[in-house]
């Protein structure tokens, strides 16, 4: 009987194995799901002598994306991104993380500014509040601002339709 | 052409390895003696037939051949040719030729180096190998072929990694290889053993040799990786219990017990269900190490580019022939029986507690590294288990396993007592731990667990040396009594010398290394450690396919006297346009001194790490050793007589069995 | 310090630009060792540490040993040279000056990034077989060695030699004549 015990323990193994083939090992989920989204009040890009502060979305559902002008991937969800803005489904706040307002402006006029505004992070120290280690990253968060959903990497057309969009959705009906 | 002729030998090699794994097997099991026959030719064929398509691939990346989609991805026509060659065994799809390759040798050696051997065994043997050989082939022509091309030609390759674009990458991988697939043939021993119902002191005795020269071939692959991790990676580090380090290092662990437990069943043919258990249990984790590095399944730098249907054609495989193992395993040992009888204290039991300490050692590797993967399966949050960890739960179990290595090789086979070996081990633990607590006092700093490090490798040393003592006694001289000792004899020594000269290695560096993080200008000096260290800027250079900033560093010792010129660079390969850092170390065998650039500052200074590493070259120099005492060990002379030998009269060992 | 990518095609999209960002992180690294060096002498001399002051540099060096960093994923970031690594060390050397305790800095870490930044795992409940198994396997692997050995004594004793096996074993030694050698 005991001599069944290797066989038993590596049909174990292989069924883990099984599952972590569907997971991804790099993505680290954010812990701040469901908690308050990090407060921040920060200049703006495109107008530095104003600010822009997490309060001013209170009661409203809104997106904070996190871009800059020297992210590879950032050009791939770009168009998506504007695509959303012309629908005006919901707010998009950026954040140019770690960047050159210079090359963050031309960045957006090359390419699309589909941000309500965006505001300029350019030593990264909100982004580290937002546990950010990957650009680009979204963050879904509610009326009462409370980070709802991380979307680590470029947005898709289907993490848009299967998680983000009906996640908005609902969020905006509370 | 030639990869066409290349793809070709593939399939040709395929049918043969389908033909090897199915045919004698068969004939085995009916007693067919042509279906046997078969066997040899087969093996031959396949390597024959897997050659020519290794060697069209390196060809093809010889002559810089775009037009074939491996080459296009992983070489350049500005790479040197060496690192072309080397590329071939670059990406996913070339080292699993190299796998094959390297499985196809194996197989061929078995087959002509088993002329004593039972036909039965011979075509057991060969069958399994041609099995697992038919499996990764499969796996090459469906989902990971070398010769895909490119239509049209790429104008030029997007160029080896550069991180491989160096020596000792070159050799670690083959070396490497050479180890994890070498098991394959202990593994088929073992299945050839459960199949056959025969597991007797000779399966034992053929087994051994092989097993220990894949275990050679594996310490130093690892040694290599660890070496090359050092100089290339820019930061001193030499092993970070990275996933797919750890997948290296298990099956050496399971190997290390394996050679072990052989000793004890060809010896006294005991242990003998543990031991095929081993056999199969080594192999498995050289599969397992195998789906990890190419599955994605775990993050690290070392892992191939990751396809699912890649992973899932491995884990197929994997759960096929380690799962159709076990089942044999479970199915067929407990008819094997005890062995011989031992005592509770005796060398065989001293074994079968190394054994539980290496088996213990390497499950505790093995959960640590899929640990991250089980908590996130079951969705309870993502975690990362690095260093700390391993080194908590690794350092105890070696540490008793070492100390028992001074001991066992002392205690009698059958029957010892343990008052006899207190007495006689006293000596060696009082001049342990002496010495254990002067040298570090001696060098000024002293730390728990340096003398413990010094404790258990002077106790090796001690032992062994008490222990050849005890063995040469008896009259004539010296030279005869030395001469009398068998090989193997030898071979332990020195390789558990090895192992005292590693843990030296590993101990003093960890004790006594220094690192410096400074901001150079030119003409700035640095002391560290007694060495003082001149910062003379830096230059630009061109390699051949690399543009670099070149610093100059005069080293020379406190009190005066030049040691040496070195030259960090900073690189810029112009393909892929990475920065690589090559760090400049001197070396010696009692410190190296290494250097390396970090990022410019202003003014044409630089930020320069320097380290001041002591005895590092013993953590290397003690796994050469040991590789050394393993090949000591197999060119003992019945092995290498055992061709000559007939095999054994059947009514001794059926005599053995029954008394068993 | 080397900022090796790791090893992957073009295919794969890395979530960090990271060649890109040298020119960034190079500008954030220069003016903070400006700021630190800022008192340095003009003209050739010992070369100086890229922190000044040598005890919070040795606390903030243990501080980013015991951090893994994200973007690599398999360095810490003391030894990472990726630029959130840069930052985050930034991060320590901060609130080590604030005089935040070593736990608080660790915590700061954790509540942004996860127990996946820890290079060392937390002992949890969902940890504790990771912690505790290494010597749950010692203790069974030692029970069952304990077992077989006793097991196996109690069988040699239980099976002598019946008359007819040992008067064969004695004619078998006699016409062998082999020593057996240890």
């Amino acid at each position: 009987m005991r001599y069944l015990v290797p066989l038993a323990v590596f049909v174990l193994l292989v069924a883990l194995l099984a599952v972590g083939l569907t997971l991804n090992p790099r993505e680290v989920p954010s812990p701040l799901i469901d908690r308050p989204a990090p407060a921040f009040n920060l200049p703006q890009l495109h107008k530095p002598d104003l600010a822009f502060s997490t309060k001013d979305m209170q009661g409203q559902v809104w997106l904070l994306n996190v871009w800059a002008s020297w992210c590879a991937a950032c050009r791939d969800e770009h168009p998506l991104l504007v695509e959303l803005a012309k629908q005006r489904t919901v707010p998009v706040i950026g954040l140019n993380y770690k960047d050159q307002p210079d090359a963050g402006k031309a960045w957006l006029k090359q390419f699309g500014d589909p941000y309500v505004l965006s505001v300029a992070d350019a030593a990264g120290r909100v982004g580290i509040d937002y546990g950010v280690y990957g650009v680009p990253e979204t963050f879904v968060i509610d009326r009462q601002g409370v980070i709802r959903y991380k979307q680590i990497g470029p947005v898709t057309v289907r993490s848009l339709d299967e998680k983000i969009l009906p996640l908005v959705r609902t969020l905006q009906k509370q | 052409m030639i990869p066409e002729i290349g793809q070709f030998s593939l399939i040709l090699a395929l049918t043969l390895a389908f033909a090897l794994g199915t045919l004698p097997l068969i004939g085995a099991a009916r007693g067919v003696p042509e279906w046997m026959a078969l066997a040899r030719p087969a093996a031959q064929g396949q390597f024959v037939f897997v050659a020519i398509a290794f060697g069209c691939l390196a060809w093809s990346f010889a002559s810089s051949d775009f037009s074939v989609l491996n080459v296009a991805s992983n070489s350049n026509s500005s790479l040197p040719l060496p690192y072309r060659i080397a590329a071939t065994w670059g990406s996913h799809e070339g080292s699993m030729l190299l796998w094959v390759l390297m499985l196809a040798a194996w197989t061929v050696a078995v087959s002509v180096f088993s002329r004593g051997l039972p036909d039965e065994m011979v075509a057991r043997v060969l069958g399994v190998m041609g099995l697992i050989s038919t499996g990764f082939l499969l796996f090459m022509l469906l989902t990971s072929n070398p010769f895909e091309r490119l239509l049209p030609p790429a104008p030029d390759g997007r160029d080896l990694n550069p991180l491989l674009q160096d020596p000792g990458m070159v050799i670690h991988p083959p070396m490497l290889y050479m180890g994890y697939v070498g098991f394959s043939v202990a593994f088929s021993f073992a299945i050839a053993a459960l199949l056959g119902g025969k597991l007797d002191a000779t399966w034992a005795r053929w087994s051994r040799p092989w097993t220990t020269l894949a275990w050679c071939f594996l310490t130093c692959g690892i040694a290599l990786g660890s070496w090359w991790a050092y100089y290339e990676l820019g930061w001193g580090g030499w092993w970070f219990w990275d996933p797919v380090e750890n997948a290296s290092f298990m099956p050496w662990l399971l190997g290390t017990a394996l050679i072990h437990s052989l000793a004890v069943t060809e010896k006294r043919g005991a242990f003998r269900s543990w031991t095929v258990l081993l056999a199969i249990l080594a192999f498995s984790m050289s599969l397992l190490g195998t789906f990890l590095v190419r599955s994605g399944v775990l993050t690290s730098v070392h892992a191939f580019a990751t396809d699912p249907k890649r992973g899932i054609f491995i884990l197929g495989f994997l759960a096929l022939v380690i799962g159709g193992s076990l089942a044999l395993f479970a199915w067929r040992a407990p008819r094997v029986g005890l062995g011989g009888a031992f005592e509770v204290v005796s060398r065989e039991s001293f074994l079968l507690a190394n054994n539980v300490l290496l088996v213990v050692a390497a499950g505790a590797v093995l959960l640590g590294t899929l640990y991250p993967l089980v908590l996130d399966a079951l969705n309870l949050g993502k975690i990362s288990v690095g260093p700390p960890y391993f080194e908590a739960v690794f350092v105890p179990l070696m540490a008793l396993a070492v100390f028992l290595m001074g001991i066992g090789p002392l205690a009698r086979w059958k029957e010892a007592s343990l008052p006899e070996l207190a007495v006689r081990l006293r000596w060696a633990l009082a001049v342990s731990v002496v010495t254990a607590l002067i040298v570090p006092a001696v060098t000024g700093k002293w730390s728990p667990l340096v003398s413990f490090g010094l404790l258990l490798a002077f106790w090796v040393a001690a032992t062994a040396v008490l222990n050849l003592r005890a063995r040469i006694g008896g009259g004539g001289t010296l030279i005869t009594r030395l001469r009398a000792q068998p090989r193997s004899y030898y071979g332990m020594v020195v390789a558990h010398c090895g192992v005292a000269v590693f843990i030296t290695g590993v101990t003093l560096v960890k004790g006594y290394e220094v690192e410096r993080d400074l901001r150079m200008a030119p003409g700035d000096t640095a002391t560290v450690s007694g060495y003082v260290f001149r910062f003379d800027g830096t230059r630009e250079v061109m390699g051949p396919n690399y543009r670099a900033a070149q610093g100059t560093v005069k080293v020379s010792r406190e009190g005066g006297g030049e040691v040496t010129t070195l030259h960090p660079e900073k690189r810029v390969y112009l393909v892929q346009q990475n920065a690589m850092t090559e760090a400049a170390i001197t070396s010696s065998p009692l410190r190296d001194l290494y250097v390396s650039l970090g990022e410019p500052v202003d003014g044409g200074a630089w930020s320069v790490r320097i380290y001041y590493k002591p005895f590092i070259v013993w953590i290397w120099g003690g796994c050469a050793i040991m590789a050394l005492g393993g090949l000591l060990a197999l060119s003992d002379r019945r092995y290498r007589g055992a061709r000559r030998r007939e095999p054994v009269p059947q009514a001794a060992a059926a005599t053995r069995q029954a008394a068993a | 310090m080397t900022s090796p990518p790791p090893m992957r095609l073009l295919q794969d999209q890395p979530l960090t630009g990271v060649r890109p960002q040298i020119n960034a992180s190079l500008k954030v690294v220069a003016s903070i060792v400006l700021l630190i060096v800022s008192l340095s002498l003009a003209w050739a001399g010992e070369a100086v540490p890229t922190d000044q002051d040598p005890v919070r540099a040795q606390r903030a060096v243990r501080l980013a040993e015991q951090l893994r960093c994200l973007v690599c994923q398999n360095q810490t970031i003391a030894d990472s040279n990726a630029p959130l690594a840069v930052d985050l060390r930034t991060q320590i050397r901060e609130q080590i000056t604030e005089g935040r305790t070593d736990g608080e800095i660790v915590q700061y870490m954790v509540q942004r990034y996860g127990d996946f930044v820890l290079y060392r795992p937390p002992f949890k409940a969902t940890t504790a077989l990771l912690w505790l198994g290494p010597a749950l396997l010692l203790l069974i692997g030692a029970a069952v060695l304990a077992r077989n050995l006793a097991v196996r004594r109690r069988r040699q004793a239980a099976e002598p030699l019946t008359d007819a096996e040992s008067a064969r074993a004695r004619a078998l030694l006699a016409g062998d004549g082999k020593k057996d050698r240890a």
